[in-house]
């Protein structure tokens, strides 16, 4: 077991490695400047106008007169040293930058994460134990509605809906929960509601299937005619077998949460890391575009490691292969 | 033994089930699988229902959906602009029915162009083995590794957005799922004997895995593709919902979702009908390929 965590763990760096690489070159390929924005915002401030030594001296200043290959090598070796870099539009450190907002992102996404997790498991098991019944009926179509639904477009109905129409809830906005706890579930409580009615749509169409897939198999036949109860058989044969492709969502699950970040930071106005790199994507500015793909990158390799790990707790083939 | 067991039991079964190798009945029965549960039905019409709507999109329309009037800017839903107007003016309505064009056009190039490079890619990968096989999959890996939405927020933010631009990025970021799925599929298929058989005639690498590998592996793909479009217009919405994705005065229903939550008390319709419209679509789609992946082959369910 060890040695397959340490092998995994290998590939894992290196599928980093050619994530941050593949950005790297991609991000300046790209057509856009950084430096330009910067000055562009800079000039309409101080009445300056562009010049050309200006825009040298910049360049050399960011080190962006260099091959492209020695860039990378440099921000490589500052980030073992814990060097992310600087924002140019932002002209602030980003391993401050993140500190400060990826917390938020993580808190919304982790609440979203547990909750859908086993909401979502949860009805698909209900599902498959009544299946045919009105309430399997019911959870499949909202399911099946629910994988449907764009985050960004549930967060502005919910907005609607609970904000301008009813009044409960603040509109958008981001509230320190250790500040006030209130506040800060109010505002979260849309937000998690548009990024979390994806989640548990797509684990619950999983889980039933898979639970449905389960109750054929000839082993469950085998416990029935043992003469076992039905909770030892629910519980210890099928949902356990059933939970096998589901843990393999899990990372994907998550990848699905990071992504609806961006949406529901820019709808709700939450300043966490997707709004970040959503802006700095329109500001062209590499470093934080980097920094953020090694980040939700690096979360989502380690998160399928743990749950290739969890995969050969519940599934001993996979362990002594 | 179990083989006169098999036609002893079941005689009447014998000729339609047991000893029914042709195409023919294969395809009739798909088609019977398919169009037998409403819901798969029902994603199908909705489907064919856009697609008419796309092509006779200036027959449906009320109005020019380009064509600003600033004298009835904003206007609530009336018997003229059956949803109102927006900020300039424009009939929402027929925004929206040209909007199909402008989602079904980019759902459909972006997954063919995926679908191909990515299918290439899995062949390879799968056929060749060894060296060829790991740089691809780890390739793949790494593509797999970033949230899709944020890897294609990257390419199109940094490539300037449009149309084209969007197609390539929602293309690029579906590359992986499909390369993967194409590479698992084709490695089982590699395990038939008629491979073999090829093989001992001397069927070059080509020609093996475009006649014999791929033909083979072709009806799960098709759940992928299917879903595939779902998706990519999901994600085109989402793009031009953050102003990275089709600009402007293109008619795109996630830029107009985006354009009406400004006036959201006003006219909430000018943001909601938009969005109805994309799940209408990405329903359709997901049903449809929920259908297919039920009739080509029911042990999938779940997988893909």
């Amino acid at each position: 077991m060890t040695a397959y965590i340490i092998r995994r763990l290998i590939i894992g760096v290196i599928i980093l490695l050619l994530v941050t690489m593949v950005v790297f070159l991609f991000v300046r390929l790209m057509p856009g400047d950084p430096l330009l924005v910067y000055m562009a915002s800079f000039d309409i401030n101080r009445q300056t106008s562009i010049s050309q030594e200006n825009y040298e001296n910049l360049l050399h200043i960011w080190g962006l007169d260099r091959p492209i290959p020695v860039q990378y090598v440099d921000w490589l070796g500052g980030l073992l040293q814990g060097d992310l870099g600087k924002s140019i539009k932002l002209q602030e450190d980003i391993g401050i930058l993140i500190a400060e907002r990826m917390p938020r992102t993580a808190y919304i996404g982790f609440i979203t994460f547990v909750l859908g997790t086993i909401g979502g498991i949860t009805a698909g098991i209900v599902c498959a134990l009544r299946r045919g019944t009105w309430m399997d009926n019911l959870i499949t179509t909202t399911a099946n509605i629910g994988m449907t639904i764009p985050v960004f477009w549930f967060g502005i109905l919910l907005m609607y809906l609970f904000a301008y129409k009813l009044g409960w809830l603040p509109t958008s906005g981001w509230t320190n929960p250790f500040d006030d706890f209130w506040m800060s579930c109010k505002q979260l409580l849309m937000p998690v509601g548009s990024v979390i009615i994806g989640s548990i749509a797509g684990m619950a169409r999983l889980t039933r299937s898979c639970m449905l897939e389960v109750m054929r198999a000839d082993y469950v036949r085998t416990a029935w005619a043992k003469g076992l109860s039905e909770r030892v058989i629910v519980v210890r044969h099928q949902i356990k077998n059933a939970m096998i492709p589901v843990v393999t969502a899990l990372g994907g699950a998550l990848g699905m949460i990071l992504g609806g970040s961006v949406f529901i930071e820019t709808v709700f106005a939450i300043p966490g890391m997707g709004l970040l790199m959503t802006n700095a994507v329109f500001d062209q500015d590499y470093q934080i575009v980097q920094a953020g793909v090694l980040l939700f990158g690096g979360i989502i390799i380690f998160s399928n490691l743990v749950v290739d790990i969890l995969w050969g707790w519940l599934d001993p083939r996979i362990r002594l292969a | 033994m179990s083989d006169n067991t098999e036609t002893g039991t079941t005689p009447a079964d014998a000729t339609g089930a047991a000893g029914a190798p042709p195409k023919a009945n294969e395809f009739k029965r798909v088609v019977r699988v398919f169009f037998g549960r409403t819901l798969y039905v029902i994603g199908f019409v909705i489907v064919v229902i856009l697609i008419l709507t796309a092509i006779f999109a200036p027959f449906i329309a009320t109005h020019d959906p380009y064509e600003t009037n600033l004298r009835e800017k904003l206007e609530q839903p009336s018997s003229r602009h059956w949803l109102g107007t927006d900020s300039v003016g424009r009939d929402t309505y027929s925004r929206i029915i040209y909007g199909t064009q402008v989602s079904l056009l980019i759902g459909f190039s972006a997954v063919f162009a995926s679908a191909v490079v990515g299918m290439l890619m899995g062949l390879a990968a799968a056929h060749f083995g060894g060296i060829v096989f790991a740089l691809i999959m780890r390739f793949a890996d790494a593509l797999m590794a970033l949230p899709g939405i944020i890897l294609v927020l990257l390419i199109a933010g940094l490539g300037g957005g449009g149309i084209p631009v969007v197609i390539f990025a929602l293309g690029f970021g579906g590359i992986a799922p499909q390369c993967r799925m194409m590479c698992g599929l084709a490695l089982s298929v590699k395990q038939n004997d008629y491979v073999l058989a090829g093989r001992a005639m001397g069927m070059s690498n080509w020609r093996m895995m475009l006649t014999q590998i791929f033909p083979n592996a072709f009806p799960p793909l098709m759940v992928g593709i299917t879903m595939g479009i779902g998706g990519v217009v999901l994600g085109e919405a989402g793009l031009s919902f953050l102003g990275i994705g089709v600009m402007p005065p293109v008619p795109s229903w996630g830029g107009m979702v985006n354009d009406g939550q400004r006036y959201l008390l006003h006219n909430p319709m000018l943001s909601l009908a938009p969005g109805v419209a994309i799940m209408l679509l990405v329903f359709g789609f997901n049903m449809m390929g929920d259908g297919i992946r039920d009739a080509v082959d029911p042990k999938l369910r779940g997988v893909i």
